[in-house]
């Protein structure tokens, strides 16, 4: 488990982590997402000391991150496996070698069985074994970052730290990417913390997240709770939400969706049994891992404002007026 | 080796003139590459991006280096003469030849190294340091592997700026084609001494630059 603590961090005058307090807990998929500039790198950095932090601390099952105890702070990297946005693979090395480069750093062999078999395990299990020993410049970016994940994975790390993993990579990549750190999350109980600035990601996988804004957490929960029905207008404007140009006249009614009350036909009922016109501004769906959620903004008459929220309120539907 | 040849055919005369080429360049060659290397590691890891930042040691290990590369060679020459003839016993001839010429590369080459070094994507610094890497770990499976191509470059570059210095060698006794050319071919109006030695000397480029190109491919 990893516990952060009023993390605080300056550059020059700058102050980019103001007090993070946040706890990632084992075999989860944990997002930190925010704008860029909001301070998600600099805090992943500060968890793997890569980078100290002024005050505050961040403990790893107990054990203090500090850059001070130089082989106490190698001893926790090792446990925590990191892939990065721009791959950072060894030019000159082979797929293998880039594999097992981080075990060099241990002073383990790299050419026994045993570790062939492991590294060679690892670059099955990223879907690369028929390129065992390409150049990284003859792979794709995806396959750059499969490699990167199983370097960061080859010596058996707890965590897996993941800096804007896919954001130089197209949709479809990105896919097969998460999929593939939902598969070592579950089969290998990898907890993983993922840095994002896409929302996708943290619908695909994450379990928790933290949403990031200026150095501050805005808010943390599940991703569903975050985002479907945001709070914050930060949230809002990161989703470029209340943008959209809804009707002057009448009220707009924002209703929610999860899965408990997907299925019931709320809007057509609504018409009917009130027996009332309205009409729909827009409606969207979002995948939240295996879950769906959705909301629907409908705009009323006045005069039908009070018997349409006595409606929705008998029917237990999560609504809320838009100015 | 070096010295009288008046009485040697050309062939001789151009042949022994090539190995003092040969052996001047080789051994400054090898001397400047590994004395460079050094201070190329230790600008690299006290340059502001390095591992060890120094900005202190990074200034004046660069200015030493600039103030050595800004000397012209010949001055360079006679300036070392009596370092020279502590090193190698006397300051004149072939041998001796070496002695300035290695000292005028080492800046030379510790500056491309530098170059190559710091070009390394520091990314993969970075991730060498997430797995726990030392500094000497990462210096000698990231800087330096990551760079050895573009160091090889540079290496061309030396050996054939080398080639050009060691021309003015005949200053001191040195020998060589440059020498020949200059003495034959200039100063005795012996033109096809002249045109022989430009075409072993564009020949020598040419071959050097070919093996660096080839291997530069074979390494990246």
């Amino acid at each position: 488990m990893i516990i952060l603590n009023d993390v605080r961090k300056s550059f020059q005058n700058l102050e980019v982590l103001k007090g993070i307090s946040m706890t990632i807990e084992d075999h989860k998929i944990y997002g930190i997402i925010g704008q860029s500039g909001a301070g998600k790198s600099t805090l992943l950095r500060c968890i793997n000391g890569l980078e100290p932090y002024d005050s505050g601390e961040i403990t790893v099952d107990g054990t203090l991150v500090s850059v001070r105890d130089k082989d106490a702070l190698r001893h926790l990297q090792k446990r925590m496996g990191m892939i990065f946005q721009s791959f950072n693979l060894l030019e000159r090395l082979d797929v293998y070698d880039n594999v097992a480069l981080p075990m060099k750093f241990w002073g383990m062999r790299t050419n026994t069985s045993e570790a062939r078999e492991k590294i060679l395990g690892l670059v099955r299990l990223v879907g690369l074994e028929d390129k065992l020993h390409a150049k990284p410049r003859e792979l794709s970016g995806g396959q750059k970052q499969r490699v990167a994940i199983a370097r960061a994975l080859v010596l058996d790390p707890q965590f897996l730290l993941c800096d804007e993993a896919t954001s130089a990579l197209d949709p479809e990549i990105t896919k097969g990417i998460l999929a593939l750190l939902q598969k070592i999350n579950k089969e290998l109980g990898i907890t993983i913390i993922v840095v994002t600035h896409q929302m996708e990601v943290v619908k695909q996988i994450c379990e928790r997240v933290a949403f990031l804004s200026q150095g501050c957490v805005l808010a943390e929960g599940r991703p569903e709770e975050l985002f479907v029905r945001p709070e914050r207008q930060e949230i809002k404007d990161f989703l470029r939400e209340g943008s959209e140009r809804l009707p002057e006249t009448g009220t707009n009614i924002q209703l929610f969706f999860n899965d408990d009350n997907n299925m019931d036909p709320i809007v057509t009922q609504m018409a009917r049994n009130l027996d009332l016109d309205f009409s729909i501004c827009w409606a969207k769906l979002e995948d939240f891992r295996t879950n769906v959620y959705g909301s629907l903004v409908i705009n009323v008459k006045e005069e039908d404002f009070e018997r349409v929220s006595a409606f929705l309120n008998e029917k237990k539907v999560t609504w809320e007026a838009l100015r | 080796m070096g010295g009288i040849v008046s009485t040697t055919g050309m062939e001789d005369i151009i042949i022994n003139a090539l190995m003092q080429t040969l052996y001047m360049v080789f051994w400054s060659t090898l001397f400047s590459v590994i004395l460079g290397f050094l201070p190329a590691i230790v600008l690299t890891l006290t340059a502001p991006d390095g591992l060890r930042p120094n900005r202190m040691i990074y200034e004046v290990l660069s200015f030493i280096v600039n103030v050595f590369r800004s000397f012209p060679f010949i001055i360079l020459l006679v300036i070392l003469i009596p370092f020279t003839r502590m090193v190698v016993g006397k300051a004149i001839g072939t041998t001796a030849a070496i002695v300035p010429l290695t000292i005028s590369a080492i800046p030379f080459i510790a500056r491309i190294f530098e170059t190559s070094l710091r070009e390394t994507n520091p990314g993969v610094i970075e991730a060498a340091r997430s797995f726990g890497a030392s500094n000497f770990q990462i210096m000698i499976h990231v800087y330096i592997k990551e760079s050895i191509p573009r160091m090889l470059n540079g290496v061309v570059l030396l050996i054939i700026s080398l080639v050009g210095y060691s021309a003015m060698a005949g200053t001191v006794g040195g020998g060589g084609i440059g020498d020949i050319a200059i003495r034959f071919g200039y100063q005795q109006y012996k033109t096809d001494y002249l045109v022989i030695c430009s075409i072993i000397l564009i020949i020598f480029v040419q071959l050097i630059q070919m093996l660096g190109n080839h291997l530069y491919k074979k390494m990246s």
